[in-house]
């Protein structure tokens, strides 16, 4: 954001706002968002369950379900051109081509009545003019690039495992060279020493293939392995966002810095005690006033219970949605 | 150390305990020999990637699912022995706490009736207020507020789901607990909130653990000692420090070196192991790590290597980690 003038962002969302209208109330998934993302980088988009990650990828895409889905506000401009207002032929001509998406969970996603190399040719003939043997060849590389043998292109996805499946699925993704791979917990179904080796494989391949990724994930440790930026999200909003190394070594949002404290790690001493978040996430058919966060933050303020501020530039590209971030002139370091 | 325990300090004994399950003409081995004890008081990390047969021990532990052989000791008795009224006390002693508080609760039972349910099969409380003031205790103990007693599962968040689970398996006051993956299906401030929980009470009612989980971080911080699992063997086993500091058999290095670090400038050399674990139907002969280890030599594919105490109280299944001259 700060370099805007120098480049124009790949991704820019603006003020993106999302509801579901239910029969038990309207959920108010995603308000007022604020996104970019660079050409070529990686941004790690953060945040616990409901927090409106996923719905803000399946937007960029414009796959919301409508109805009950609705966007009642903003912008999703893509290469310059807003999603949201082209038409279906536009749209289609773009999903799967020039923004793809790895999905979380490998054994649903992928077709179990055809063989992986049919579903890799599938994406490849719907975009491009190639046919035949050339397709086919287009496929094996596909596999060969995930580390499949191609010669198991004619199997079926319930003929490998978890982490293999997502493989095949990441094949599918980069088949058309996107330039940009949407990954919504691409590793979160599998197990440890699986996810190493398919992280490994969409760092590499994010860097061959020249792609920038938007990486959904609740995984702090996996955002420091791939990504340049990140964002953190919560009840809706992003409430922190900035490079990788201001946000991991100076966290100023109150919620991220929580979210650094709860979790167990490798070199914790056994036996101590977590530091908690208090309370739970807010209900999102009725978000509290004010700052979403207010009822849970240790640090707050009366101000933050009427009004929220939005996402302001405290430090040159660290941006905090807070009235008083951590370190400036909030928390325990006032 | 672990050594120098007698029999009669762990609550837990578990010798050459096997549990295979008939596919077909074919026998998976998904718990293939396996012993190790728990003092009283004490936690077990039990660590495993998925189909490791982690759960399926403790469910043969606990009595939910019978043995094909070995010994389960509990208190120095042989629980798969026991007849109906030894088995039925043994039930009140030692529970457990699945997974998912999304599936392993009666979506038609009240919070009360949930947390009640195990009061009224025993017959522990004389009569119905008895009952009730004691699920306001016990939901007092897992910080589930007394306003949620009417509530049903759905309207509740998974964080107060599990919290109802553990309830439940407190509520006939257990001395063993088998915590099969508690906070796996939840967010990380809840996990956090469930986790404090559960070291609070055994610090405060000496419960004893045995904590199951994929999440090698959490077992780092909730176990005294901890086993790693391998395809239905434990390959290694040593106090919590040890295991984490010193790990001395390849899977566990691996596993160790692929966990994500939450924190930047660490530079780890992560150990990337090939291909998928195997199948446990009728495993092959040997180690049954030899199929991924880079350091296999022609022993490891014919024979299996049996769990030795290489340093006190550190055990691994390695054929090319030694005992320490002297030291063992």
């Amino acid at each position: 954001m700060s370099d805007k003038n120098t480049q124009a962002p790949l991704l820019d969302i603006r003020d993106l706002s999302i509801r579901f209208n239910t029969d038990s109330g309207v959920v108010h998934a995603v308000n007022h968002l604020n996104l970019s993302l660079q050409k070529g980088k990686a941004l790690g988009f953060v945040g616990e369950t409901g927090a409106g990650k996923t719905t803000t990828a399946l937007a960029i895409l414009h796959l919301i379900q409508s109805p009950p889905g609705e966007i009642t506000s903003g912008e999703i401009l893509f290469e310059g051109q807003d999603i949201l207002r082209m038409t279906e032929a536009e749209r289609r001509d773009i999903r799967g081509n020039k923004i793809a998406m790895i999905f979380q969970d490998p054994m649903t996603s992928l077709n179990p009545i055809m063989t992986v190399e049919d579903q890799i040719m599938e994406v490849v003939s719907l975009h491009t003019d190639a046919k035949g043997e050339e397709l086919r060849n287009r496929a094996h590389e596909m596999l060969q690039m995930v580390g499949i043998r191609p010669e198991r292109g004619k199997e079926f996805p319930d003929q490998f495992s978890g982490g293999m499946r997502q493989r095949v699925g990441i094949a599918i993704a980069l088949a058309c060279r996107p330039t940009l791979l949407i990954a919504d917990e691409p590793t979160t179904a599998l197990d440890v020493t699986i996810q190493a080796q398919v992280i490994d494989l969409i760092k590499h391949l994010q860097k061959m293939v020249e792609t920038s990724l938007l990486l959904i994930t609740h995984d702090l440790g996996i955002v420091a392995e791939i990504c340049d930026e990140v964002a953190i999200m919560y009840a809706g909003r992003v409430v922190e966002y900035s490079d990788l190394r201001q946000l991991y070594t100076k966290p100023m949002h109150p919620y991220t810095q929580g979210l650094f404290n709860a979790v167990p790690r490798l070199d914790s001493e056994p036996g101590g005690r977590l530091a908690v978040i208090q309370g739970l996430t807010p209900d999102p058919t009725d978000l509290p006033e004010g700052c979403s966060f207010s009822p849970r933050c240790p640090y707050v303020q009366d101000i933050c219970r009427q009004e929220a501020l939005g996402l302001k530039e405290y430090e040159p590209g660290h941006f905090v949605d807070c009235h008083f971030p951590l370190g400036m002139n909030g928390g325990l370091g006032a | 150390m672990s050594t120098n325990i007698t029999a009669a300090e762990n609550l837990l004994d578990i010798r050459g305990l096997k549990k295979y399950f008939n596919v077909g003409k074919k026998l998976l081995h998904a718990v293939d020999n396996v012993s190790f004890t728990i003092p009283r008081g004490k936690t077990l990390g039990l660590v495993g990637e998925s189909g490791c047969g982690k759960s399926t021990l403790g469910r043969v532990v606990i009595g939910l699912l019978e043995a094909t052989a070995g010994e389960v000791f509990f208190k120095g008795k042989n629980a798969l022995k026991f007849n109906a009224q030894e088995r039925s006390e043994f039930r009140k002693q030692a529970q457990i706490v699945f997974q998912d508080p999304f599936s392993s609760l009666n979506p038609r039972m009240s919070v009360y009736q949930l947390i009640a349910e195990p009061l009224i099969i025993n017959k522990t409380c004389r009569n119905n207020t008895e009952v009730s003031e004691r699920v306001k205790v016990l939901m007092d103990t897992v910080g589930l507020a007394e306003r949620l007693i009417t509530s049903f599962p759905h309207e509740l968040d998974g964080g107060r789901r599990q919290r109802i689970g553990i309830a439940r398996a407190l509520a006939l006051n257990p001395e063993f607990i088998v915590l099969d993956e508690p906070v796996s299906a939840l967010d990380v401030s809840i996990q956090a909130q469930v986790l404090n929980l559960l070291a609070d009470l055994k610090d405060e009612r000496g419960y004893t653990y045995l904590f199951i989980s994929h999440n090698l971080s959490v077992v780092r911080y909730v176990s005294d000692e901890v086993a790693v699992m391998y395809l239905g063997q434990v390959v290694e086993k040593a106090s919590n420090v040890i295991l984490f500091q010193e790990p001395l058999h390849f899977y566990t290095q691996a596993l160790l070196s692929a966990v994500p670090v939450a924190a930047l400038d660490i530079k780890k050399d992560r150990i990337l192991l090939e291909g998928d674990v195997p199948s446990p139907i009728d495993p092959a002969p040997g180690c049954r790590f030899a199929s991924r280890c880079p350091n296999r030599e022609e022993i490891c594919t014919s024979e299996g290597p049996a769990l030795i105490e290489v340093r006190p109280g550190h055990w691994v299944a390695c054929h090319r980690v030694k005992p320490e001259p002297g030291k063992a």
